[in-house]
């Protein structure tokens, strides 16, 4: 029996904080911290010798710890590697939401792990189709493939740049202003949003470095990520608050839905507010952004 | 499940334990070691052995070195110890079924 509600595409996930599954104090509490999302991990954070007992050990995490109204996604082992195909049943037992598939390459990697979840759910009798997939694409032809990827299975709900790998196979270090990622995060955001689906950003590795991560996240938004995978709990107030809409915009897109209703009476559909011309798309966007600061806690009208 | 090789899982970290197990002829013979022994020394024996009982292992000598964890950590690292003493730890875990 599978106690957590079942997961939605669609939700807040302005921060997915990785925790090592291997570890118990870690993820005892990991839902203390206030995430949108946690990402056990089975891959990089946990040794080749020990891959065996970090699934014992996140099975019973993810049967007898009450996360909540966090998200619980695991990492699981490439598809290179001898650990994916376990990693998957004990996931999907366990009743994880979702899985994040890492160093996902093509459509045929989601359809693997796609059949392998359909398997297990039928195996330990869990709802078919409930654990939903991401990808995190962590190498050139993986962005390339953006788009393929994340339309490969309906259970898809976004993909993340993974910037360790991606930087090491581009042959670039971090550099700030983050030029040598900017092609690859644009590139990756218009797949997601041509597929309909979410985006998110690479972690940022320096904890320490509060104001490298700051201009990163601030970057994030300005180009229309999601959210951000983190590493470190003291990295989740920042993001959150990033990623609220702000006071003006929530005023400027009341006003918007305010006047839209009042224009769409009066059978216009192009007009000026503020002295700037809109039209329905404003009007749909206006929408997004309220039910965001809504979502962030941050507005509580009816529109 | 009968034990059939020594194996070693957990860590000496806070909040987990470390549990060795080997083949021994005459029954179970549990000795626990625990930073919380007058607290939970009761508990933490009752839960080793309901997890042998349920894994079907009779015949087993068990060290567990107990940092404090909390019970579904004392469980799952005794059930990957007696998995890979049998050498079946990596695949076809039986969950929810022998595992749970």
């Amino acid at each position: 029996m599978i106690s957590r509600p079942k997961p939605q595409k669609n939700r807040l996930r302005r921060t997915m904080m990785f925790m090592n599954a291997q570890k118990p104090g870690l993820i005892k509490d990991a839902y203390i911290y206030g995430s949108d999302s946690i990402i056990l991990d089975l891959e990089d954070a946990v040794a080749e010798n020990q891959k065996d007992a970090a699934r014992f050990s996140l099975y019973h995490a993810l049967k007898n710890i009450d996360y909540g109204n966090t998200e619980v996604i695991v990492r699981i082992n490439g598809l290179d590697t001898p650990h994916w195909q376990e990693d998957i049943r004990c996931v999907v037992a366990g009743g994880a939401d979702g899985i994040r598939i890492a160093k996902c390459e093509s459509a045929k990697d989601v359809k693997l792990v796609e059949e392998h979840v359909l398997a297990a759910e039928r195996e330990f009798g869990v709802e078919e189709g409930r654990t939903i997939l991401m990808a995190a694409l962590e190498s050139p032809l993986g962005i390339m493939n953006a788009y393929e990827i994340v339309t490969a299975s309906p259970r898809m709900f976004g993909c993340a740049i993974s910037g360790g790998d991606f930087r090491k196979s581009m042959h670039v270090q971090i550099v700030k202003g983050g030029i040598e990622m900017l092609a690859a995060r644009g590139q990756m955001l218009l797949a997601a949003r041509a597929a309909g689906v979410q985006c998110f950003d690479t972690m940022f590795p320096n904890i320490d470095d509060m104001d490298g991560f700051q201009a990163e996240v601030m970057q994030n938004r300005e180009m229309g990520f999601d959210g951000k995978s983190i590493v470190s709990p003291k990295q989740i107030r920042f993001v959150h608050e990033t990623f609220a809409p702000t006071k003006k915009e929530i005023a400027y897109a009341e006003k918007l839905i305010r006047s839209f209703n009042e224009q769409a009476d009066a059978g216009v559909g192009v007009y000026t507010v503020d002295g700037k011309m809109v039209d329905i798309p404003f009007f749909e966007d206006a929408r997004r952004i309220l039910a965001l600061a809504k979502a962030c806690g941050v507005y509580e009208e009816n529109l | 499940m009968e034990i059939q090789k020594p194996a070693l899982a957990g860590t000496l970290e806070s909040t987990d334990a470390q549990v060795s197990v080997e083949p021994f002829a005459h029954g179970i013979e549990l000795s626990i070691e625990s930073s919380v022994m007058n607290q939970y020394g009761r508990q933490i024996k009752a839960t080793v052995l309901e997890t042998l009982e349920r894994l079907g292992v009779k015949n087993a000598k068990i060290v567990v070195i107990d940092k404090g964890a909390l019970e579904f950590t004392l469980k799952a690292r005794v059930e990957c110890a007696v998995f890979r003493s049998v050498g079946t730890s990596e695949k076809n875990i039986p969950w929810g079924g022998l595992v749970k």
